[in-house]
């Protein structure tokens, strides 16, 4: 495996993150330097990953692996090449987001919390997104797919296989 | 339409940018401040307005200022609180990509009454998009003078950052958000201190929301006078609502506080009824933690006067009958709602998003949302509505922060107006089976049926 290491332009982005914070203070641009790095390592943050993010920050490891599995965006195993995030909350079941899990996990041929065979798709189910006016809906990567039907989502799959592009929520 | 005092200029193009956000008269009333009031000045004209914290509290936002450590030698910090991950509300979002400009100056204009030279934005981290739109607009604040040093030649100097989160409804709660901010893990503090007297960095720190900031350019510009001329009573000026649910026009609406609730239902204006010609059976009306209401006392209070959208009416009857404003996330279910699936799916959320420090919390939620579960799908046993009434009364008021409540209300209101429909799916598991039960015949309550027969 290669080393874990950020390219020079990141390492400047990364000094700027860091110097929006009192000195001392590091350790705030944690969240942000996270999302950075799940974004440039294949979508998911390993152990040399946070290990290299906490020498960033000159921090102890743990104090980046307890932040890494406190919060929801960050994946700490291996995802498919896009990440469906589909808003399941109160609201977007209100007008049928239910359905749009079922017909997802018909056509990709998966489970919620799985990846398809050829490593192109997770599915996963999240809480309210903040777009309950135009739900059904989903995320991948930063972008939001919204007032889904069967046939906007089948449109999307081809869409997304198409471009094959690994999503991000930094992109 | 009533008053627009957020929203008025939301459909001219360009409004996002600089340019065209100045030329209508954008940062008029930072340079108002800045160069014409005091500190104190503008801190007196929000307490005056009588604008209250639109995160979900309530708070009058001049006193909370006025709380504000002046005396000790440390920075002095303004967060702002975008991190909007209460179920049903979206205003926030809607505020920052369509006018980030807006929340920008409010920032300014506070930050100055506050004495902050560094303010923060947090936002959740999911809305990464409108992160890059709040940052571009930054970008073009500094450029024109209003951010950086010395702004518009006066000796207040501020930097503004935007700063993400990475999914956690806990990190709302202010102590949480500042936690976070700090790069930990979303914990609630214990309270006192306050974050006024320690807060960021355990320094003297104001947590507002997005739309209470961006309220304050419009209370400058018009005089904290005009701005409580609009509302009724303690609830001065305007909300934004954002509107979703079985409604034929879901969106963000600004309503002028002292609405009547029906409406801003049935308007045109507002949600334009209820979709595919339906009636209505519930409202949530202030965001997922607050309690259900069914229609009639949405509409009228118990005392058979109009509902109103005011902090005031809408709780008129406490948890009784009544109900609460809070963020304003105003969820609409028309007839063939079933009122345990939506409460199940709450109790999923709560459940998920408990930070996990109390036990009656951690805990608790995870026990509403088993027997939710059951329930729903047909296994429940009629002691479980009775259980759940008393799981809730024991997370509620025994948490460190209000996340125990939050999840405790929609249980306790819902059991306590659909109680019939929770035993209905106890006693015919049968006619529960089908995930759609409801929707070809919308749940009658046996009273009811009885009553029409
Ligand atoms: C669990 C929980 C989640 C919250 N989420 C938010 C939120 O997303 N946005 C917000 O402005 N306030 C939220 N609050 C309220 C904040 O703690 C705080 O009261 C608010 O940001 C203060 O700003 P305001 O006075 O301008 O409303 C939440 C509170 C709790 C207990
Ligand atoms: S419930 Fe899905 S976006 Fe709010």
């Amino acid at each position: 495996m290669s080393e874990v290491r950020f390219s020079n332009d990141t390492l400047t982005l990364v000094s700027k993150l860091i110097g929006r914070y009192p000195e001392g203070r590091q350790k705030s641009a944690l969240l942000p330097l996270l999302h950075i790095a799940q974004s440039e390592f294949e979508g998911w943050l390993s152990v040399p990953t946070m290990d290299y993010v906490a020498s960033l920050l000159k921090i102890q490891p743990i104090e980046v692996y307890e932040v890494a599995s406190f919060y929801s965006m960050f994946n700490l195993k291996p995802v498919g090449r896009c990440l469906l995030e589909v808003c399941q909350t109160g609201p977007c079941w209100l007008r049928g987001s239910d359905d749009i899990v079922i017909h997802l996990e018909k056509k990709l041929g998966i489970k919620v919390g799985e990846t398809t065979a050829d490593g192109m798709f997770t599915l996963k189910t999240v809480e309210c997104l903040g777009s309950c006016d135009t739900a059904p809906m989903l995320q991948c990567g930063a972008a939001y797919y919204e007032n889904l039907t069967t046939e906007s989502v089948d449109a999307l799959l081809v869409k997304l296989n198409a471009d094959g592009e690994r999503s991000s929520y930094m992109k | 339409m009533g008053k627009q005092f957020l929203l008025g200029n939301i459909k001219v193009p360009g409004i996002h940018t600089y340019d065209v956000y100045r030329k209508h008269g954008g940062y008029n009333a930072a340079e108002k401040a800045l160069k014409t009031q005091t500190r104190d000045q503008v801190i007196e004209e929000v307490k005056f307005s009588g604008l209250r914290g639109r995160g979900g509290a309530g708070f009058p936002s001049g006193m909370k200022w006025s709380f504000l450590d002046q005396k000790s030698d440390k920075p002095r910090y303004l967060v702002c609180n975008a991190d909007e991950s209460e179920p049903g509300t979206f205003k926030d979002r809607f505020l920052m990509e369509k006018l980030p400009h807006l929340l920008i100056e409010g920032m300014i204009i506070s930050s100055y009454a506050l004495g902050a030279k560094t303010s923060y934005i947090y936002i959740r981290g999911e809305y990464m998009y409108v992160l890059r739109i709040l940052e571009k607009a930054i970008l073009e604040a500094y450029a024109a003078g209003f951010l950086g040093k010395n702004i518009l030649g006066t000796d207040f100097s501020l930097d503004l950052y935007v700063h993400p989160g990475a999914g956690a409804y806990i990190c709302g709660e202010e102590t949480a958000l500042l936690e976070s901010l700090e790069g930990k893990r979303g914990l609630p503090r214990l309270k006192p201190p306050f974050p006024a007297i320690a807060g960021l960095y355990a320094c003297p720190t104001v947590v507002n929301n997005v739309e209470t900031i961006a309220s304050v350019p419009c209370i400058v510009n018009i005089s904290a006078d005009l701005y409580n001329d609009i509302g009724i009573g303690k609830s001065t000026g305007t909300k934004l609502i954002s509107a979703s649910g079985h409604i034929n026009k879901p969106g963000v609406y600004e309503i002028e506080l002292g609405l009547p609730v029906e409406e801003f239902i049935y308007s045109d204006e507002y949600c334009g009824g209820i979709w595919k010609g339906r009636s209505l059976k519930a409202v949530v009306a202030g965001g997922s933690s607050v309690p259900i209401l069914p229609a009639n006392l949405i509409l009228k209070t118990a005392k058979g006067e109009p509902r109103l959208m005011t902090y005031e009416s809408l709780s008129d009857g406490g948890f009784v009958s009544g109900s609460m404003l809070g963020s304003g996330g105003f969820i609409v279910m028309d007839e063939t709602t079933c009122i345990v699936r939506n409460l199940w799916t709450f109790a999923r959320f709560y459940h998920h998003e408990s930070c996990g420090q109390c036990s009656p919390c951690r805990e608790g939620t995870g026990w509403m949302e088993k027997v939710l579960h059951r329930i729903e799908h047909g296994h429940g046993h009629m002691s479980d509505v009775d259980l759940l009434v008393d799981i809730a009364k024991k997370i509620e008021g025994n948490t460190i922060c209000p996340l125990g409540d939050a999840a405790a209300w929609p249980v306790a209101s819902a059991i306590r107006h659909f109680r019939e429909e929770f035993e209905y799916h106890v006693k015919y598991p049968e006619k529960v089976k089908d995930p759609k039960h409801f929707e070809k015949e919308p749940f009658v309550s046996e009273k009811l049926e009885r009553a029409v027969h």
